[in-house]
C-alpha cells in the first residue's frame, strides 16, 4: 500500500525489539471474540491512484457544477470567483498539514494569520473582538444564542422569521434545551414586528440581514428595543460580501454577530466545510466560544502570537467551558483571510457594488416577465420573486434544460403555504448577461 | 485577635470579629502558576459553606474558590481585577478575594488550623 | 580572452570556515537567511489591490437606506505581495509533510494529495447544497458510499453524517440519547465520564443539558469498572468512554461495562477519536456501544489544516438509529434523496432536530472516501496494525530511560510516559518538549491525559518509516539520558532554534490584544 512505509522486514524487526511473536499479540487486551477477520468486511481492497481517480470522477460527473450552467442559487451559500492564489496558498504543506497551533514557537504562521483574520472579521462586522472561527454560520448562530442565555441569565430566544430556516432549526436543537425558542411568522419581503415580542424574559433576538429572502433589515430599532428590556441583539449574516456595501451590524447596535464566511475564499463544496464568523463586544469576551489568538512577546522581546484566554475552553474548563468546540474551520479561515487580503478595501467594495448591480439588473428583467412579481424591495445580491405557479416544479423543469434557477422557498419551508410560489435567486460577479438571458427565456417558457 | 483557618481545597479564612476574609493559600497560588484573571462575587451574595464563590484562572488552569464557611459577601477585592498578579505575590495578604459576614461561626471553628493544614500538605 | 573571466571563490577558504554566525551581530534586515520576519498584513497595505474588478456605480434605490457610511479599514496589497506574505508565514510552521508529528490523540498521519485533487473536482467542490437534487446525484452517491464504509467498519446499523467535527459528533450522539430517553417517558440527567476523558466529553455533556459525574481510573490506566457500575442508577443517561482510551490502552472490560450500562437503562457513548488503532480489525458494534463519532480528520486522513476543518459522523445502534438528525439520505425510485424536513421523515424515524445548515462536511467526505478506496479494507487493517506496531516499538525502545506509568503491557496506537523519570533533574515535561523543537521535532501531546502527572503522549501513526522512527527514538533516548544526568543546558529556555523562543502567555492573557489597531499617533499624523 503506497501510503504505508513499513516493509515486512521492518515489521519483523520491530516485533523482535518489542518481544512480541506477532502483531496480534499487541492486541491482546481486545477480547478475542471482538477481533474479526478481514472477510467480515464486505468492502473493496486496495486500489491504485488511477482506479480511485476514475471512480471518484465518475461520481463527480453525475453532478451539475455551479460553473457549468447559468446558476442562481444562494440561500446561505454563494458562488463567487475565488482568485487562483488562494487555493495555491492554502495547499502549502505547512498550512494544510499542521495541527492546531499548540506549540507557538513553531506555529507562528498559523497564529499570525489567525490574528489577522480576527482583525478582518472585527473590522467587517463593526465589532470589537472576533474569535478564530466556529464550524459555520448556523452553529455560530446557535453558539451566539447560548452565549446570550449565559450573559443575561435568561432563557428565551426570539428568532426572526427571516432567519434561514436551517439556522433556526439548529438554534432550536441546542438552545431549546435551555429556554424557549420562538420563531416569528414568516413575512417574505417585509419585516415582521419582532419588537412587540421582546419582554423581560428575553435573552436575545436573532435577526438576519439580508434575510433569507434577501431583504435588507434595519437593525437599529430592534437593538434599541432589545437593550431597553435587557436583551441582546444577535445579528446574522449569511452573505458576508454584503458588508462591503452595507452598514455593519456593529454600527447598528448588535451585541453579537454570527456569520457565514464561505463567500470569501471558500467554494460551495455542497454545504461544507464553511467558516463560522463570530464577533462581539469586548465586555463579553470571557463568555465567547472558540479559540482566540492574541499578541505577545517571546523571551527575546520579539512580537509573537499565542492562543489565549483558553480557560474558557473545553480542554481546561471541561464541563464549565463556554462551548465544547475543539477542531474549528482552520484552513477555511486561511482561505477567507487570503482572499480578503487580495481584495482589500477597494476590491471588496467594488465586488459588493458589482454584486448589487448584477442582482438589480436581474431583478428588473424578471419583474418585467408577465406574472412574475418582485417580492424583495431592498436587497444586496439576492432577492425573491413570486411566480404564478409553484416554484419547485419550475426549478426542476429548468434544471432539465440546464438552468439552475435558484432555490424554491418551499425547499426551506415545506410546511409554509405562502412560500409555494416563491423563488429565491442570487446573482453575483460570476453571472454574465448570457446567464440572465438563458434564465429569462427558460422561465418565460416554464410559466 | 484574628484567627486563620484552612480548607482541604486550599482556601484560607481569617476571622476578625464578625467578618471573615477569604483567599487562596500560597500552596494553591504556586500550583496554579501565574494568575491572569479572577472572577469575584458581588457583595450581598449569600454563599453556603463549600459553595462556589469565586474563580481564579492561570494560563492553563482554572479553579473555583469555595466559601470555607457560609455567610453573606460584604466586599470583594476589586484590586485583583486589574492586578491579578497580587494573588501570586501575596496570596495570604493583599491577594485576598472577598470578605464574608459569617452566618454560623461553628463552621469556621471546624476548619483546619495552620498546624493541621501544614500536615495535610505533607500528606499530598 | 573573450569568455566570461570573472571567477569567484568556490571552495570554503580557511578564513571564513567553521565559525557560527555570531549572535551578537544582528542582521541589518532583521531576517536571518531563509528565516524572514514578516509584518502584519495591516502594516504592509498601501492602497494597492490584488484583484481587477470593474468600478460600477450603483443607485441607492434598493439598499433600504442601509449603505455603509464609513470605510472598513482593510489594507490593500497586490497579488505578489499577498503571495509573499503567506508563503513567508507558512515557513514558520511545522507540518506533517516536513517531519514526524507525534501529537498523541491527534493522529497526524499522512494526508494523500489525491484526496485534495478529488475534493476539488468541480462536480464536488463547485456544487451548491441546495441545487436541485436531480443535479447532485453523484454527491449523494459519495455520501451513501461513505455511510456504507463507516457502518461496515464499525458494525453499526446507522450513521448520522452532518456533525462537523468530533465534538459536534459527541453532541449529536448525546442529543440522540436524550431523545431516546424522552421517548421512553424518562428523565435521566447524569452522564458518567472517566477522569481521563478528553475535555470535549464533559463539555459536550453540559452543552447537551446533562450533569457530569466523573469516574476514576484504575492504577492500570483503565476506567474503574466497579466504580462505574456503582454509579449507575435510574438517573444515569449514558456513559462516555473513549476506546482505545486516552492513555492509549484498550478498555478490556468494555463488553461487561456495556452490559451493565444497558441493564441500568442507560446508553453507551464511545468517543471514537482513537478508532484508527482498530479500524478494519475490531468492530465497535460488537462491543455493545450505542453511538460513536469518527473523526474523519484523524482516522481517515483529511488534513488538519492548522486546526480544522474536520468532520465527525456518528454511528448509531438500533436503539438510537430512529433519532438521527435531519437531513436523512434515503433511496427512492428516482435515485437518492435527501430528506431535509423532519415532517417528511420515513416511517419510524423521529429525528431529534438539526445539527447545522445543509448536509455536513462534504469536502471532507470526498477526501475520506478517496482515502478508504485507496487503502481498501486490507489497507485500513494494515494501517491500524502498523500504527499499533510503531507505538509499541517506541514504547519498547524508550521505556528503559523514560517512565511508562502503566507497566509492561503493550499499548495501542500511542505510547504514554509520565514525568517521574525527570524527578529531581529540574527539567519539566514542558522543557523536554521544547528541547524536541530544537531537534527538529514537533513535541508530543503533553499534560494530557490529566490522570498522569506531566503526561507525554506519543502517537507516531502508521505513516513513519522504520528509519524515521529509529532516528526519533535516538533523539528522545539521548534527551532523556542527558536530562537524567542533569545535563540540562539543552532544556533551559529551549527552544533556541525556532522562529520564536518561548512566548509570554501570561502577558497575553492578562492584557489581551486580540486584533491589530492602527497606531494612534500615525493615524493622527495622516
Ligand atoms: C479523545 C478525543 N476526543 C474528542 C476530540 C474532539 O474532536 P474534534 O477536535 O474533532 O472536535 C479529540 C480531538 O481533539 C480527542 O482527541
Amino acid at each position: 500500500m503506497r501510503y504505508l512505509p513499513l516493509t515486512t522486514d521492518d515489521r519483523r524487526a520491530m516485533l523482535a525489539k518489542i518481544g512480541a511473536p506477532d502483531v496480534d499479540a499487541l492486541f491482546r487486551d481486545v477480547p478475542n471474540s471482538a477481533v474479526v477477520p478481514l472477510s467480515a468486511f464486505n468492502l473493496p481492497d486496495t486500489q491504485g491512484e488511477m482506479e480511485v481517480d476514475r471512480g471518484m470522477s465518475k461520481m463527480a460527473a453525475r453532478n451539475v457544477a455551479a460553473g457549468a450552467a447559468p446558476f442562481f442559487c444562494g440561500a446561505g451559500a454563494y458562488k463567487h470567483h475565488v482568485p487562483s492564489a488562494v487555493d495555491h496558498l492554502i495547499q502549502r504543506s505547512e498550512f494544510l498539514t499542521s495541527y492546531t497551533p499548540y506549540q507557538p514557537e513553531i506555529a507562528q504562521g498559523t497564529l499570525q494569520y489567525l490574528f489577522e483574520f480576527q482583525t478582518q472579521v472585527a473590522l467587517l462586522t463593526g465589532m470589537e473582538v472576533a474569535n478564530a472561527s466556529l464550524y459555520d454560520g448556523s452553529t455560530a448562530t446557535a453558539e451566539a444564542v447560548l452565549m446570550a442565555q449565559r450573559i443575561t441569565k435568561r432563557g428565551k430566544a426570539i428568532l426572526s422569521g427571516g432567519l434561514h430556516p436551517h439556522y433556526a432549526e439548529t438554534v432550536e436543537t441546542v438552545a431549546g434545551l435551555f429556554g424557549p425558542v420562538e420563531r416569528t411568522k414568516v413575512t417574505p419581503g417585509s419585516a415582521e414586528d419582532i419588537i412587540a415580542l421582546i419582554d423581560e424574559q428575553t435573552a436575545c433576538v436573532v435577526v438576519q440581514s439580508p434575510d433569507v429572502f434577501g431583504l435588507i433589515r434595519n437593525l437599529r430599532p430592534i437593538a434599541e428595543a432589545a437593550h431597553a428590556k435587557g436583551a441582546l441583539l444577535i445579528a446574522v449574516v449569511t452573505e458576508i460580501v454584503s458588508l462591503g456595501l452595507l452598514e455593519p451590524p456593529g454600527a447598528q447596535g448588535a451585541d453579537i454577530v454570527a456569520a457565514e464566511g464561505q463567500s470569501i475564499g471558500n467554494g460551495l463544496n455542497f454545504g461544507g466545510p464553511y467558516v463560522g464568523l463570530f464577533a462581539t463586544r469586548e465586555k463579553f469576551l470571557r463568555q465567547m466560544p472558540g479559540r482566540l489568538c492574541g499578541e505577545t512577546v517571546d523571551a527575546e522581546g520579539r512580537r509573537g502570537f499565542v492562543l489565549t484566554l483558553s480557560t474558557r475552553e473545553q480542554h481546561i474548563r471541561r464541563e464549565k467551558a463556554t462551548s465544547n468546540i475543539c477542531t474549528n474551520s482552520g484552513l477555511c479561515t486561511l482561505a477567507f483571510t487570503i482572499h480578503l487580503s487580495l481584495l482589500g478595501e477597494d476590491g471588496l467594495t467594488r465586488l459588493a457594488r458589482l454584486n448589487h448591480a448584477k442582482a438589480s439588473a436581474l431583478a428588473d428583467k424578471l419583474a418585467a416577465l408577465p406574472g412574475v412579481e418582485l417580492v424583495t424591495g431592498a436587497f444586496f445580491n439576492e432577492f425573491t420573486v413570486k411566480l404564478p405557479k409553484a416554484a419547485a416544479p419550475v426549478v426542476d423543469a429548468l434544471a432539465k434544460k440546464g438552468v439552475i434557477a435558484g432555490v424554491p422557498a418551499s425547499r426551506l419551508l415545506p410546511r409554509e403555504k405562502s412560500a409555494e410560489g416563491l423563488l429565491i435567486l442570487a446573482a453575483t460577479e460570476t453571472n454574465t448577461d448570457e446567464d440572465f438571458d438563458a434564465l429569462v427565456a427558460a422561465l418565460k417558457e416554464a410559466i | 485577635m484574628s484567627e486563620v483557618r484552612y480548607t482541604d481545597q486550599h482556601e484560607w479564612i481569617r476571622l476578625d470579629g464578625d467578618e471573615a476574609t477569604v483567599g487562596i493559600t500560597k500552596y494553591a497560588a504556586e500550583s496554579l502558576g501565574d494568575v491572569v484573571f479572577v472572577e469575584l462575587p458581588a457583595s450581598g451574595k449569600a454563599v453556603a459553606a463549600g459553595g462556589e464563590a469565586a474563580v481564579v484562572e492561570s494560563v492553563k488552569a482554572a479553579s473555583d474558590i469555595y466559601a470555607p464557611a457560609g455567610g453573606t459577601v460584604t466586599l470583594a477585592n476589586s484590586a485583583l481585577e486589574s492586578a491579578p498578579s497580587k494573588v501570586n505575590e501575596d496570596p495570604e495578604g493583599e491577594g485576598w478575594f472577598f470578605k464574608l459576614k459569617l452566618s454560623n461561626k461553628d463552621e469556621f471553628a471546624k476548619l483546619m488550623d495552620a498546624a493541621a493544614y501544614a500536615k495535610f500538605l505533607e500528606s499530598l | 580572452m573573450s569568455m566570461n573571466n570573472q571567477g569567484r571563490p568556490s571552495s570554503i577558504d580557511k578564513g571564513s570556515a567553521g565559525e557560527a554566525f555570531p549572535a551578537s551581530i544582528a542582521t541589518i534586515s532583521g531576517d536571518r537567511g531563509l528565516d524572514h520576519e514578516e509584518a502584519l498584513i495591516f502594516e504592509l497595505g498601501h492602497g494597492a489591490t490584488g484583484v481587477d474588478l470593474p468600478d460600477v456605480q450603483i443607485s441607492e434605490a434598493r439598499l433600504g437606506g442601509s449603505r455603509r457610511s464609513g470605510a472598513i479599514g482593510l489594507p490593500g496589497l497586490s497579488e505578489p505581495e499577498v503571495i509573499r506574505h503567506y508563503v513567508r508565514l507558512s515557513r514558520k510552521n511545522y507540518a506533517i509533510d516536513s517531519g514526524l508529528y507525534p501529537l498523541g490523540s491527534c493522529t497526524m498521519k499522512h494526508n494523500p494529495r489525491l484526496n485534495e485533487k478529488m475534493a476539488r473536482l468541480p462536480g464536488f467542490g463547485d456544487l451548491h447544497p441546495l441545487a436541485p437534487q436531480s443535479t447532485t446525484q453523484g454527491a449523494l452517491e459519495v455520501i451513501s458510499a461513505l455511510m456504507n464504509w463507516l457502518t461496515t467498519l464499525t458494525g453499526m446499523p446507522a450513521v448520522a453524517m452532518s456533525p462537523k467535527a468530533g465534538a459536534h459528533g459527541e453532541l449529536c450522539g448525546l442529543l440522540a440519547i436524550r431523545a431516546a430517553i424522552a421517548a421512553r417517558g424518562e428523565n435521566r440527567k447524569r452522564i458518567l465520564v472517566p477522569e481521563s476523558a478528553h475535555g470535549t466529553n464533559p463539555a459536550t455533556a453540559a452543552f447537551a443539558g446533562f450533569t457530569v459525574d466523573e469516574v476514576p481510573a484504575k492504577p492500570n490506566g483503565r476506567v474503574d469498572a466497579e466504580a462505574l457500575k456503582a454509579k449507575l442508577g435510574p438517573d444515569v443517561a449514558a456513559i462516555m468512554l473513549t476506546n482505545p482510551n486516552t492513555c492509549g490502552l484498550f478498555e478490556g472490560e468494555i463488553v461487561d461495562i456495556a452490559k451493565a450500562v444497558h441493564e441500568a437503562g442507560a446508553y453507551f457513548y464511545c468517543d471514537g477519536a482513537n478508532f484508527n488503532a482498530i479500524a478494519g480489525k475490531v468492530r465497535p458494534g460488537d462491543l455493545g456501544i450505542d453511538a460513536m463519532h469518527i473523526n474523519l480528520h484523524k482516522t481517515f486522513s483529511t488534513p488538519h489544516g492548522g486546526g480544522g476543518p474536520g468532520a465527525g459522523p456518528v454511528v448509531l445502534s438500533e436503539r438510537l438509529a430512529a433519532y438521527a438528525p435531519i437531513p436523512l439520505l434515503v433511496a427512492s425510485a428516482d435515485g437518492l434523496r435527501l430528506i431535509e424536513d423532519a415532517a417528511d421523515a420515513p416511517e419510524g424515524a423521529r429525528p431529534f432536530g438539526r445539527m447545522c445548515a445543509f448536509h455536513g462536511q462534504m469536502g471532507m467526505f470526498t477526501r475520506a472516501l478517496t482515502y478508504m478506496l485507496s487503502h481498501g479494507r486490507d489497507g485500513v487493517r494494515q494501517a491500524s496494525e502498523d500504527a499499533v506496531l510503531s507505538a509499541n516499538y517506541i514504547l519498547a525502545s524508550l521505556k528503559d530511560v523514560m517512565s511508562a506509568p502503566f507497566g509492561d503491557g503493550p499499548c495501542m496506537h500511542e505510547a504514554l510516559f509520565d514525568d517521574s523519570f525527570l524527578e529531581g533533574t529540574g527539567v519539566t515535561t514542558l522543557d523536554f518538549a521544547k528541547a524536541m523543537i530544537d531537534e527538529g521535532y514537533h513535541p508530543m501531546t503533553m499534560y494530557f491525559p490529566l490522570v498522569v502527572h506531566g503526561a507525554m503522549l506519543i502517537e507516531p501513526t502508521e505513516s513513519e518509516s522504520k528509519h524515521s522512527l529509529d532516528r526519533f527514538i535516538h533523539v528522545l533516548h539521548t534527551l532523556a539520558t542527558e536530562a537524567k544526568a542533569k545535563k540540562t543546558e539543552r532544556f533551559a529556555g529551549a527552544p533556541h532554534l525556532a522562529p520564536r523562543r518561548r512566548l509570554d502567555e501570561t502577558a497575553a492573557a492578562r492584557k489581551p490584544v486580540l486584533r491589530w489597531k492602527p497606531d494612534p499617533l500615525k493615524a493622527a499624523a495622516e
